[in-house]
């Protein structure tokens, strides 16, 4: 089966250190999630210094006031799961744009909590949705006066019928568990991939979920 | 009582005639994963995560439930296994709800070690998000069948060990679910005795104590073995160390 | 008005044909004959079993001296035109051979082929008459269905006029157990359940355990969709089913048995409960049948509806009164089965086998059908299947898109062909055969450029495919393969017991990937995803059950690849 076109390359290649050639392109990316993975990313401290002479960010909601995901992005780290059209619409865009995407931390993985919704949905994945059914939730039998779905079109991203993971929607090269990543585990991602290892073999410390 | 000598992986492994091929494995060092499996209870067969390979034999076998014959050559790690267990553990994941971030045993559960163990870092499957009710009419414990895999550790356990049968699966396929007395709240069913052996038995968290928030010290998994010896031996033991 | 008895109107009291109305034609015939002033010594009109051609129900045979003759789907209202014509044609009066004469000395043919020409136009009926000389009919070979549509299924008398229980009186009274099991090791007979495994071997593994009880267990728990051969065999005929029990029970030495049949079965069940109580009426097996104390005693056992409960250590579980889940093998059951004790499980099929294997000697059972390679008197043991051949006859419950649907016994090694088109009479309407489908959720497809395979255990395993418990489906050229795939799998989902993962969640998650290719949403990555799973699946599960889950996939992906590629999307949804 050939139908998939080919997915971006990764243009760059580790320079050695400190000699002024291009540093690695890094996005990251907060879809639905609690921002919990970036936090954990700035967990990172100090790291962050030798980690800013490696990289760009180019596009972040930490270090970035870039609002349209660039062209040619080295790296990108995904937070949480797609969720609305937004999501999904910039889960599209990132992979077309992207050498190298990372879904960074459980949601972005599993769905995890924001994937919760899909339990108020009929059973069974691809069957029935929960889109009406949290809005119903949360905007009405919860609401403590005047009721009402929100409906703002065109300014409010639509909800998908269900929470999906980020790979159930454009393809992923890697995957960083955690709920969120403790910073170690993911400076030892972003350490593997400015090394240059392709494909990056995480350990099974790495791997733990939760 | 015989000895027997296999090959695990290679090596040669001398195990008491009788044994399982899963204690074959563990006394050769080879952790295999399982879950359904516990020291003490019968075994079941259910998990089919101790899946090894024996030389001429058509299918995998699992080691739990099959004995251990002289020159046997098993495999644990062929690549085919690694693959098969790798998709087990992503099948357990999806056909229930298990959210570790918001689970009370995150930290010291069997399913997440298992996850760990066979390497898997997302589930290539769908999960299916069942709809499954707590019960938490039980006065110490509660029962959260989101975070249930079937594996019978609790119905073995309160049948062999407490003599209760409280527990057993009611329906059937991915409709199984355990059920208290006759599909009952926990609390209504006089045979429970409250020991908590169910909840020490369970890998997961969907057994748990209710004044457990997060699981900060483990369940004692090992009583049901502790209970085994001791009942064959005649002495108790405890958690301490074996009398010289 | 005081004729000798010479008609005689078969009128098919199976499960098909009562659906069909059977019951209403039947009293009305009896009425038409009051009314038309006939007395049952003139025209018999009894209640048999299946006639066979089950689509065209209800069926009725009239017995005259012109021979026999068929017809099909009649109304309560033509009742009396059916008294008249069997009526005129037994006149004038000739004698039939009576019920009560001794057995036949070969298999008689129920139906044998109308030797008079079809009725004339004139025949208010003709287009009702079924052509007994059709191949559906002629080539049949019955043995296991040998008076099956001959006598009727509540009558004890009748089928001990037919032979039945002749052969238990000469076991239990002339043979050793272990001259029995010879016998049947000539046979080359082998587990009509499905798994083909030797009947013999298993005989002698059950009977030559430690000393200890032992227990038989008849199979019935028959659950393929598709599949009713066992069903025609416990509401024709079930005092065969019975004896070839208690000979089995005989040859391992149990005095102990069960029948287990599936609760969807009312009607054998309640066939198989008058057929148990007329023989503990007249003081059980031992004095009834055989003249000896012989205390062997036979029990009902009925299914909750689980189709798990076919596998042999869940019917055992379920016999006990447990949850019908399976247990991991070894131990067999032959070595420890119900109560820990020694059991025999067969097949129905299987059973109702054994009386005319003994009355007529394996050697002529091991020679009908094809597959004779291997020496029919070796002894099993150690042999691989590949070598057992496949010996005797197989009943095949043929429908789906055929013309002519219903129950067929015929040679093994006859070729599939044979069986579709020529017995079948292909699909309705003329259009071509897509594949049959055999084995039912275990199974899989054989397209229709192999139609020539023969029907034996190891041409059709060789497909990937399998001979089955003989249900047999026809496909038309409308079937798409991976709707059919999911029809199977998502019986798999609602019958997996649940116990072993692979098969409790396994088979959900390919039902939700096929259902993507029946959506034609598939993307090329669902294919692998498909395939892998289908291997776990297989190679991991507990039981036959979730073993053979996968087969209907595995097998319209290797004949119908093509259909799974086309519901491929093109572009993957991300670009």
């Amino acid at each position: 089966m050939s139908h998939s076109p080919p997915l971006p390359q990764a243009s760059w290649s580790p320079p050695p250190p400190g000699d002024g050639s291009p540093k690695l392109r890094l996005a990251t990316v907060w879809l639905a999630g609690c921002s919990g993975c970036h936090m954990a990313f700035l967990d990172l401290d100090e790291e962050l210094f030798e980690l800013a002479k490696r990289v760009d960010i180019v596009y972040s909601p930490l270090a970035s006031d870039v609002k349209v995901y660039p062209e040619a992005v080295d790296v990108a780290l995904v937070e949480g799961a797609v969720a609305n059209s937004d999501n999904l619409a910039l889960a599209r865009s990132l992979r077309r744009r992207t050498g190298l995407v990372v879904s960074f931390g459980d949601c972005a993985i599993s769905a995890n909590v924001p994937g919760l919704r899909n339990l108020l949905g009929a059973p069974g994945a691809g069957s029935g949705g929960s889109a009406a059914a949290v809005l119903e939730r949360g905007y009405v039998e919860l609401a403590d006066s005047q009721p009402g779905y929100p409906r703002a079109p065109g300014i409010l991203p639509e909800l998908l019928e269900r929470v999906l993971p980020l790979h159930a929607v454009i393809p992923v090269d890697l995957w960083l568990p955690g709920c969120p990543p403790p910073a170690p585990r993911i400076l030892a991602l972003l350490q593997a991939l400015l090394r240059g290892e392709r494909p990056v073999q995480l350990g099974a410390a790495e791997l733990q979920f939760g | 009582m015989g000895v027997i000598t296999l090959s695990v992986n290679g090596a040669a492994v001398a195990v008491p005639s009788g044994a399982t091929l899963l204690a074959a494995c563990r006394s050769a060092g080879i952790a295999l994963p399982t879950l359904c499996y516990l020291e003490g209870l019968s075994p079941v067969g259910a998990c089919r995560l101790c899946l090894v390979e024996l030389e001429g034999a058509g299918r995998p076998l699992a080691a739990c439930v099959s004995e251990a014959a002289e020159g046997m050559v098993l495999r644990t790690d062929t690549p085919q296994l690694v693959n098969f267990r790798r998709m087990g553990v992503e099948l357990f994941f999806a056909e229930g709800n298990h959210v570790c971030a918001i689970c009370v045993a995150n930290g010291c559960c069997e399913l997440q070690d298992v996850a760990v163990a066979v390497g898997m870092d997302h589930s290539r499957f769908p999960y299916r998000y069942p709809q499954r009710s707590v019960d938490a009419s039980h006065p110490l414990f509660s029962l959260d069948p989101n975070r249930c895999i079937l594996c019978t550790r609790c119905v073995r356990a309160c049948d062999e060990l407490e003599g209760a049968h409280v527990w057993d699966v009611a329906e059937r396929g991915s409709h199984c679910r355990i059920v208290a007395g006759l599909d009952q709240p926990w609390a209504e069913v006089e045979a429970c005795t409250s020991c908590g052996q169910c909840v020490d038995a369970c890998p997961t968290g969907a057994l748990f104590r209710k004044d457990d928030t997060n699981v900060t010290s483990h369940p004692q998994r090992q009583r049901a073995a502790l209970l085994q010896e001791a009942r064959q031996r005649h002495s108790w033991r405890n958690q301490g160390p074996p009398p010289p | 008005m005081s004729k000798p008895a010479p008609a005689r109107l078969r009128c098919c009291d199976a499960s098909a044909c009562r659906n069909a109305g059977g019951l209403a034609l039947r009293q009305a015939l009896l009425a038409a004959r009051a009314a038309a002033g006939l007395q049952p010594t003139s025209l018999a009109i009894g209640a048999v079993g299946c006639l066979r051609l089950c689509g065209r129900g209800p069926l009725v045979a009239a017995d005259g001296p012109g021979g026999s003759r068929l017809w099909g789907g009649l109304s309560p209202e033509q009742a009396a035109l059916l008294v008249a014509a069997a009526w005129v044609d037994a006149d004038p009066p000739l004698a039939l051979a009576s019920p009560q004469a001794s057995p036949p000395a070969s298999p008689p043919t129920p139906v044998p082929p109308a030797s008079a020409p079809l009725a004339s136009s004139s025949d208010p009926l003709a287009s009702y008459r079924l052509d007994l000389s059709h191949p559906f009919f002629s080539l049949q070979q019955p043995v296991v269905l040998e008076h099956c549509g001959l006598i009727d299924p509540d009558c004890l008398d009748q089928a001990l006029a037919h032979g039945a229980y002749s052969q238990l009186r000469r076991c239990v009274r002339q043979l050793t157990p272990e001259a029995v099991r010879q016998e049947v090791r000539r046979s080359g007979l082998r587990g009509r359940g499905g798994a083909g495994y030797p009947t013999g071997l298993k005989w002698d593994t059950v009977a030559l355990q430690p000393p200890g009880p032992r227990l038989v267990v008849a199979n019935g728990d028959e659950g393929d969709p598709g599949a009713f051969m066992d069903r025609t065999v416990l509401e024709s005929d079930p005092h065969r089913l019975l004896e070839g029990l208690a000979i089995a029970a005989w040859a391992v030495g149990a005095e102990r048995g069960y029948v287990y049949v599936r609760a969807e079965y009312p009607l054998a069940i309640a066939r198989l409960r008058r057929a148990l109580d007329q023989i503990s009426q007249r003081g059980g097996f031992g004095v009834a049948f055989t003249g000896t104390p012989w205390p062997l005693r036979l029990e009902l056992r009925v299914g909750a509806g689980a189709y798990v409960c076919g596998e042999e250590t869940a019917l055992l579980q379920s016999i006990e009164g447990g949850r019908g889940t399976p247990r991991p093998r070894p131990p067999y059951p032959a070595q420890r089965g119900l109560g820990g004790a020694p059991t025999l499980i067969n097949n129905v099929e299987t059973l109702a086998a054994i009386p005319p294997i003994l009355r007529q000697g394996g050697d002529w059972y091991a020679a009908i059908g094809a597959g004779n390679q291997a020496s029919a008197d070796k002894p099993a043991s150690g042999a691989t299947t590949a070598t057992l051949g496949s010996r005797g006859t197989k009943v095949f419950s043929l429908s789906g898109a055929v013309v002519h649907t219903g129950v067929v016994e015929v040679p093994l090694g006859m070729p599939l062909r044979t069986v579709v088109e020529t017995m079948g009479g292909g699909v309705v309407g003329g259009a071509p055969v897509k594949a049959v489908q055999t084995g039912g959720p275990s199974g899989g497809c054989i397209p229709a450029a192999l139609l020539d395979t023969a029907l034996d255990y190891e041409a059709m395993a060789s497909l990937g495919s399998m001979l089955g418990s003989g249900g047999m489906v026809v496909l038309g050229p409308h079937t798409a393969m991976p709707e059919l795939a999911r029809y199977f799998m998502g019986f798999c989902v609602e019958e997996s017991c649940g116990k072993c993962l692979p098969c409790r969640a396994g088979t959900v998650q390919l039902a939700a990937l096929l259902d993507r290719f029946v959506a034609g949403q598939a993307e090329a990555a669902d294919l692998d995803r498909l395939e892998a799973l289908c291997a776990m699946v297989k190679a991991t599960s507990l039981c036959g059950l979730g073993q053979s889950a996968p087969n209907p996939v595995l097998a319209t992906l290797r004949h119908f690849r093509p259909e799974y590629l086309a519901a491929c999307r093109e572009e993957p949804r991300w670009a």
